[in-house]
């Protein structure tokens, strides 16, 4: 069985980014700035209402403003549009500004319907409009149960009833969605903003109705995804469709306003939780209702990554006694994508925010409700490692019992992440030239985690060289076959895969040339000795070398101004576990942005919808509020390394528990329980009892 | 860049402001609706160029760069789409996120918010012009040394800030930068390691905070 290096020199240790460069210099060519020769902008023109019958889409006029060069129709004939933001038509033309002209061209005969719904509350009553004709909006939702609930609260000690909220959340990746497509006789080659370059590839050549080899998919660098950039998209197609007609490369980036409200979100989530503990603090019974919205779909075109509005209860706890039931509401907007850890932030913060209050009722410290509690052996270690760091016994009060108008708070809370195992279907190839150079290519993605580094210092581990000596190439589909970037699995795909490559380019290179050991100092004459012709040598993923799950904890320490509602996260513990750690100084940015953007969920994000007019309210970043580095608390991040484990990706864990924490700091501080996120000023006050609660309602 | 040119600066950027007031705020408040209509329907009448295409030269990283532009262009188009000059960023092209940040005669701007008429006859650096060759500034290496970055497409955009910042108060305390980065998003989390990115860039050793426990 294969096993990694026991006193490894770069595997472990930190590494700088190796494309680290080009991104600093602006050398890093992303989708948004291909410049294919004769390259035309697309734009995209979408739909005004939130529900309409679109009868008639007239191009004429659209194509003939100076520099427009195709114009196409998202679909043909009538059709119905669901939500303000869906695609109606297209245009491509030699400048922006001849398509911004064009989009205002375009004709579109439309019988709006009057009746739509935004919001999932009024969604789910019986008299809703219908979001899909002669389909109920709320699923029935099958409920579960396992053990007697009704009975096991009749036994337990205390028991609370809350109701916990999630808003729906937007993505915002930085770079927005969009592609550069280049359609000629030989094929489509498509440079995208991606996630997952094999399924763009299959999602293209399926809607196009082309052989997977006439489409040729290439991501260098692109600017973020978090779950949502995994499919084609509409604009993928339409990006394919303009160049087609146009006979030239057209770039369709979407504007930030479209990304916001057509390529999807997080699900919401309304939790209503009862729960009881029996005397002496364990976990006896759970009983939970939960309904979200997925906008008009469920997790529609997120590739195969899932982004329904189910959440995991009651998530990370065995209850004996336990009965959920959910439901899926549609509504008129656009449809939820995966969503780094898709359903489980806000599964954490339900249930993350029911055990503290569950606590406070029994009197407990709520660190040891979850020592009490939690069955996971790492999250054990790693509570007690994070609640030394953090000083938890020192700074622990009781709710509420702190003094002043600014009040401190703390809380913990638990991550898992079932996923971040390995695709096994991952090829990788490694092409050694005799003057010792060496590429590695596969056919995965670097979204901003460190996929090529991840590549490089394995390899350079593996054949006794610098990591600066590998070359890396990924995000190209003519690479041998990888993971989309999606379930934390990319680490734990490529690394197996790499050892893999290198253990048979070794035994190749002992063959051909008769040195028996390759690395390190005899890497450069083994390599000469190849002669003329490079050796090419292919590999993929093998068992022993990675595996699953993650788990992590997380501690926050917050301040609540009580005069004017104002949060401010001050610290934040991370405490996680990856398995063999590959590289600790990328491990270390994953884990900040995981928090930081928990800390954003928790505090700021959420898409607020007009229900009069079925508009999206905050479709750009003066309205839809990300945490800015001010806002940044100090973030002391601890990492387990166990090599006994293998590898295991982190992207997701990382962001899962930080919400809930903050919202049980912040429960700490003032002693009462904000149940909806984002904790605005306004619900902080709202709670207080200083303004009345119908202030806070958004 | 010389020492005086921050006040240089400050003083464009007055006179500009002074001027857009000229047209908007000092209108209503005055009240002086006919006369200053009047006057710059005859300003207007010596200025109005366009719409099509004309020709603009703009000074960036040095170089003299000759296009044909709609008036309406931003900065950050024509470099973006007019010239291969893509490191500045396009994240939201209304003044939110900060990628398109570029140095205007030192001074960080966001380029989708002006026209690249508008910025003729200035000095223009991008991301791009930092570099000696392959050398990277200062900063650039600090934030490739701290991984300031992680998907790296706001990078350009802090990385012009943090050069300005470091232009005019080489020691920047903590709220500086801040301050200094706060019209700059990042949705990947970078922000701890672009403080520290800065600090090594500004001369400060800053130690990383992060544990790893083995076995």
């Amino acid at each position: 069985m294969a096993s990694w290096p026991e006193s490894p020199k770069y595997i472990s240790h930190a590494t700088t980014r190796v494309d680290g460069a080009p991104k600093a210099s602006g050398r890093a060519r992303y989708a948004s700035d291909i410049q294919a020769d004769g390259w035309l902008y697309g734009m995209i023109l979408r739909s005004k209402w939130p529900a309409a019958k679109i009868t008639e889409v007239n191009l004429d006029k659209a194509l003939g403003i100076p520099g427009i060069k195709a114009a196409v129709k998202a679909r043909d004939g009538e059709f119905t549009v669901r939500f303000y933001g869906e695609e109606i038509a297209a245009v491509a033309g030699t400048t922006k500004q001849a398509c911004l002209d064009a989009l205002r061209a375009i004709e579109v005969k439309a019988e709006p319907q009057d009746k739509f719904v935004v919001n999932e509350n009024e969604a789910r009553k019986d008299d809703a409009p219908q979001v899909w004709a002669g389909r109920p909006n709320a699923s029935p939702g099958r409920p579960r149960e396992r053990g007697n609930v009704d009975q096991a609260f009749s036994e337990c000690a205390a028991v609370i009833e809350g109701f916990y909220t999630t808003p729906v959340q937007i993505h915002n990746p930085m770079e927005t969605h969009g592609n550069t497509a280049s359609w000629t006789e030989e094929g489509l080659t498509v440079w995208a903003s991606t996630q997952g370059i094999s399924s763009v590839r299959d999602g293209l050549a399926g809607a196009l109705q082309l052989e997977h080899s006439k489409v040729r998919v290439s991501t260098e660098f692109m600017g973020g995804g978090f779950g949502s950039k995994l499919g084609a998209g509409v604009e993928g197609v339409l990006a394919a469709r303009l160049s087609q007609a146009a006979k030239a490369p057209v770039r369709l980036m979407l504007t930030r306003f479209d990304n916001a409200l057509a390529v999807g979100n997080r699900p919401s989530s309304f939790q209503k939780i009862k729960m009881g503990a029996l005397a002496d603090g364990t976990l006896h019974a759970f009983d939970a209702e939960n309904y979200g919205t997925a906008g008009i779909g469920a997790g529609a075109d997120a590739g195969g990554g899932g982004g329904g509005a189910d959440i995991p209860m009651p998530y990370l706890y065995r209850v004996p006694n336990t009965r959920v039931k959910q439901s899926a509401v549609a509504v008129n907007a656009g449809s939820s994508r995966a969503f780094r850890a898709p359903g489980n932030p806000p599964a954490s913060f339900g249930m993350e925010s029911a055990m503290d209050d569950l606590a406070v009722k029994l009197a407990m410290d709520p660190l040891e409700f979850r020592l009490k509690n939690d069955p996971n052996d790492v999250r054990q270690r790693e509570y007690k490692i994070g609640a030394e760091k953090f000083g938890w016994k020192e700074k622990y009060r009781k709710p509420g019992s702190s003094p002043g108008v600014v009040k401190t708070g703390i809380g913990c809370a638990g991550a898992a992440w079932p996923a971040g195992g390995p695709s096994r279907s991952t090829q990788g190839e490694a092409q050694i030239n005799p003057d010792g150079s060496v590429e590695f290519r596969l056919g995965v993605q670097d979204i901003g985690t460190g996929t090529k580094t991840v590549i490089a210092v394995v390899a350079a581990e593996m054949l006794g060289l610098k990591p600066e000596q590998i070359t890396v190439k990924v995000g190209d589909t003519n690479f041998p076959p990888g993971p989309g970037s999606g379930g934390s699995t990319t680490c734990a795909s490529v690394s197996p895969t790499v050892y893999d490559i290198c253990t048979k380019a070794l035994q190749q290179l002992q063959t051909q040339t008769g040195i028996a050991d390759a690395r390190g100092e005899n890497w450069f004459a083994a390599c000469k000795k190849l002669g003329v012709n490079p050796l090419v040598v292919h590999g993929s993923w093998i068992e022993g070398l990675s595996t699953r799950p993650a788990y992590g904890v997380q501690f926050a320490e917050v301040e609540v101004d009580t005069e004017t509602g104002l949060v401010t996260v001050e610290r934040v513990v991370a405490v996680h576990d990856c398995g063999l750690i590959i590289d600790t100084l990328t491990l270390e940015s994953q884990i900040n942005g995981g928090v930081i953007m928990g800390m954003g969920y928790a505090l700021y994000e959420e898409r607020v919808m007009d229900d009069l007019s079925g508009v999206m309210l905050n479709p750009n970043f003066e309205t839809y509020k990300l945490p800015g580095i001010a806002d940044v608390p100090e973030i002391e991040v601890v990492l387990l390394n166990m090599p006994e484990r293998g590898v295991i990706g982190i992207g997701e864990p990382a962001t899962v528990p930080t919400a809930a924490a903050i919202a049980n700091a912040v429960a700490n501080a003032i002693g009462v329980r904000v149940g909806s996120l984002p904790i605005t000023p306004a619900k902080v006050l709202a709670a207080l009892g200083k303004v009345p609660k119908s202030v806070a309602q958004t | 860049m010389k020492k005086s040119e921050p006040e240089k600066l400050g003083a464009h950027s007055r006179r500009t402001f002074l001027k857009t007031l000229g047209t908007t705020a000092v209108t209503a408040v005055a009240a002086r609706t006919d006369a200053v209509a009047a006057e710059l329907e005859k300003v207007n009448a010596e200025k109005v160029i366009g719409p099509g295409a004309v020709p603009v030269t703009l000074k960036v990283n040095g170089q003299k760069l000759k296009l044909q532009l709609e008036p309406r262009v931003t900065l950050l188009d024509a470099l973006r789409n007019y010239s291969s000059l893509t490191g500045a960023k396009e994240g939201c092209d209304r003044a939110a996120c900060g990628a398109c940040t570029v140095l205007l005669d030192g001074a960080p701007i966001y380029a989708c918010q002006k026209l690249a008429i508008e910025a003729q006859a200035h000095e223009i650096i991008t991301v791009e012009g930092l570099a000696d060759g392959d050398k990277l500034s200062s900063v650039q290496q600090a934030f490739v040394d701290k991984d300031a970055l992680q998907c790296g497409y706001c990078t350009p955009g802090f990385i012009m800030s943090v050069t300005a910042l470091l232009k005019h108060n080489p020691h920047p305390t903590a709220d500086e930068v801040k301050h200094a980065c706060a019209g700059n998003l990042c949705r990947c989390g970078t922000h701890p390691h672009i403080l520290q990115a800065v600090f090594q860039a500004a001369g400060v050793k800053t130690t990383s905070k992060t544990e790893v426990l083995h076995g």
